[in-house]
């Protein structure tokens, strides 16, 4: 299909994870579908430019040079690394205001943050979608687990999770290929933990978008742990390497990059969105593509920029304002606390391939008739390992004996961050800055988000839960660790656009449509009503193919 | 804070970095965020600073029955790594340790000599630790050590000839059997490569 063609059954507004399984939903079901990106082409596998290199042939060895740090104050917080630092948006090109201090770290690319994710993929139970109804927080989910459990075996099976099955009702299993291994350590205190807490606490290896066996033309995992500068063999899931070479497949695709999405087109008496009004990044130019339906999954908050800048002559803030939620109930993952420690032993073992994933503890608290002072709860993310040539020998001076010590394995040690809840609270909110543009001109997003109270008690479960179920492993020099958190951190940005059952009290019904718009369906974290303490990515997909399932057999009735 | 706990904490912050993307060893040293860097014309590190410094990483990481940090190209890393990598205040003293040294007659020293004055170095870049004192009279030398050992272990020839680097491991095994003398798996520095 050319390019120049401006209408097409659907547009897909954003090609990450949400975007990328829009697109391949839309197109195996015969429409005709355009997905744009605000920014430059990845190929895959061709452009993973730095994915095969050796360590020395990078020239600071991955460390950020002074002028890569001076272009990314942002990124530069945590995850600026010379190997993929044009993976990430350009900071000067796309400012945004922090009320309070925000990090925001976001993947302008084609792909998206499927590109750069951590890859751990959870299911949400019972447990996470009532939590709201049963404690009178914010609004309802308007899906139960049973609404989604069939679109979680959907996605899992295609994209490929490994896992191992535990049969935990907060955690509940998939279709896992099998799991990776836990690594001797982490086994001895995986038992450890099992039995001095009654089976009541578990380690168990993380649920990841790792294949460990081949699986639609994509190579298993080869244990090099450098997903984050792409994956020449496929291995980990993301719209390159699954989503995006399906939707090609099928004939009916269309990806433009450069293509910055300024608003929906809006059609007052129809009540629908007729399609998107596209700023082309390089040469500015102003196009409007038409479509029966838009799928935006532009990554959460600016998903729900789009809807700010939508319809602005009916509702001044906003496609979906009416509800008065849009832009509030951000959320994130609040973490980076938890505790480490020294093995003891073990002197004889050590590790072979590298890992791409850790261990999990599942959550504990607040379930089961555990009751704690605050709301909901965290799970860990952690692993063990022997420390190598940077640990610090210092006692060993410099010359012939440092070196032979350095070319040895050190001792084993093991460490966890809990990944907590955060709570949907309604002053938890994002705006559009109208007097800060971006280099195109267009108003930027302000953050005004902070955790409360709830999520300060946790963190100090989170520390203590950590340290004690290390020392109950016999673990020596347990040290509680706090290394300090931004909200945005976790770049598990939720809400601001949120499901419900109530067009008074939410932007999207139970399946995915603007109230205001029925053809118009927000599948990204935008649409979360709360945050559950596991990774949202799984839940992304599993959201995006069942609404678009629902799109194209309400499209075919003639309803939308 | 005795040494041992202090160290081991260290290390464990490090191995979880590993995991998480966080900070790494010489955590406290390198350029973060909030940083303003600056470029330093005159503070250009000459060829003869890099004949030095070559030294200076020989010293630390020698030839034995595999090659040392000289024949890895040390010197050239190490300025090129200060050069782009550190603030005015850090690379500034890293010359004037630098020059300081030179004035002591470390290129004229023994062998013996050089690994005697560095470990009188080491040594007390280690009191300072343990003190918790301020790190600034060890500057010179804290980023001497951390540069060669990250330079040296990341080149061709401590990954291949020291370490078992193996670009695609294909494989996980969280519990291969060691003696001493085995030559294990190259690791890659925490800050991701």
């Amino acid at each position: 299909m050319a390019a120049s063609t401006l209408s097409y059954d659907a547009i897909v507004v954003g090609s990450g994870i949400a975007g990328g399984w829009a697109a391949k939903e839309l197109t195996e079901k015969g429409l005709k579908v355009l997905l744009l990106d605000r920014g430059k082409n990845i190929e895959h596998i061709k452009d993973y430019t730095n994915a095969l290199k050796a360590p020395w042939e990078l020239p600071h060895r991955g460390k950020s040079p002074a002028e890569l740090i001076a272009s990314h104050p942002v990124l530069s917080r945590d995850v600026l690394n010379e190997a993929n630092a044009d993976w990430w948006a350009n900071e000067q090109d796309c400012p945004y205001t922090e009320v309070k201090p925000f990090d925001w770290f976001r993947g302008y690319q084609v792909g998206g943050r499927s590109l750069l994710w951590g890859r751990q993929s959870y299911r949400w139970s019972d447990f996470d979608f009532e939590a709201n109804a049963k404690e009178g927080i914010a609004v309802d989910w308007p899906v139960r687990y049973a609404d989604l459990e069939s679109w979680y075996d959907y996605v899992e099976t295609f994209a490929g999770i490994s896992g191992s099955l535990e049969g935990l009702p907060q955690l509940p299993d998939g279709k896992f290929m099998p799991p990776m291994e836990l690594n001797c350590v982490e086994q001895d205190v995986a038992a450890r933990i099992r039995k001095r807490f009654n089976d009541q606490r578990r380690l168990i290896i993380g649920r990841v978008a790792n294949l460990t066996q081949p699986h639609n033309n994509r190579v298993n995992c080869q244990y090099r742990n450098k997903c984050w500068l792409g994956c020449p063999f496929g291995a980990y899931f993301s719209t390159q390497s699954a989503t995006l070479p399906a939707a090609v497949a099928t004939g009916n695709l269309t990806l433009r990059p450069y293509a910055i999405v300024t608003r929906l087109l809006y059609d007052q008496d129809a009540r629908r969105a007729t399609g998107v009004e596209v700023l082309d990044a390089e040469t500015h130019q102003t196009t409007e593509y038409k479509a029966k339906l838009v799928f935006l999954c532009a990554s959460t908050f600016n998903s729900t920029w789009v809807l700010m800048n939508s319809a602005t002559d009916i509702w001044p803030e906003g496609l979906g304002s009416s509800s008065g939620e849009l832009g509030h109930n951000a959320m994130d993952h609040h973490f980076r606390v938890g505790a480490t420690g020294s093995v003891e032993g073990f002197a004889d073992r050590i590790i072979y391939g590298n890992r791409a994933n850790g261990f999990y503890i599942p959550r504990f608290r607040n379930l089961f008739g555990d009751r704690r002072d605050y709301l909901r709860g965290f799970g860990y993310q952690g692993a063990a390992s022997r420390s190598g040539w940077e640990r610090d020998v210092a006692e060993l001076g410099i010359g012939a004996p440092l070196k032979e010590a350095l070319s040895e394995p050190g001792p084993w040690t093991i460490g966890m961050t809990g990944f907590g809840e955060t709570l949907p609270y309604h002053d938890n909110r994002i705006f559009l800055d109208r007097s800060t543009k971006d280099k195109w001109g267009l108003p930027v997003l302000a953050m005004d988000c902070s955790i409360r109270d709830n999520e300060h008690k946790m963190r100090r479960d989170m520390q203590d839960d950590a340290a004690e179920m290390l020392e109950a492993a016999g673990i020596k020099h347990v040290v509680k660790t706090d290394r300090g958190y931004n909200f945005g951190r976790g770049i598990h940005e939720m809400g601001t656009a949120r499901m419900g059952r109530d067009p008074k009290s939410s932007v999207l019904n139970g399946n995915n449509q603007v109230w205001d718009a029925p053809n118009v369906f927000v599948t990204d974290g935008a649409c979360m009503t709360s945050a559950a303490c596991v990774n949202p990515s799984l839940t992304y997909m599993a959201l995006t193919a069942r609404a678009a399932e629902f799109a194209v057999t309400e499209l075919k009735k003639g309803n939308l | 804070m005795n040494a041992s706990t202090h160290l081991s904490r260290r290390e464990a912050l490090a191995r979880l970095g590993v995991l998480l993307g966080g900070a790494l060893i010489g955590g406290d040293t390198w350029l973060r965020g909030g940083t303003v860097p600056g470029k330093n014309p005159g503070l250009a590190f000459s060829s003869d600073d890099i004949a030095l410094l070559d030294e200076i990483g020989e010293t630390i990481i020698p030839t034995t029955d595999t090659p040392g940090a000289k024949a890895a190209g040390i010197g050239a890393f190490i300025a090129m790594m200060v050069t782009d990598c550190y603030d005015h205040a850090q690379h500034t003293a890293f010359k004037a340790g630098l020059d300081r040294l030179r004035r002591e007659g470390f290129l004229q020293a023994t062998p013996a000599e050089r690994t005697a004055h560095l470990n009188t170095l080491n040594a007390e870049l280690n009191q300072s630790r343990t003190l918790k004192k301020a790190a600034q009279p060890d500057t010179f030398f804290k980023m001497a050590k951390q540069l060669t050992i990250l330079g040296y272990f990341t080149s061709e020839i401590g990954a291949t000839q020291v370490l078992d680097f193996n670009e695609v491991p294909g494989r996980l095994d969280g519990n291969v059997p060691y003696k001493k003398g085995d030559r294990i798996p190259w690791t890659p520095p925490s800050r991701s490569l």
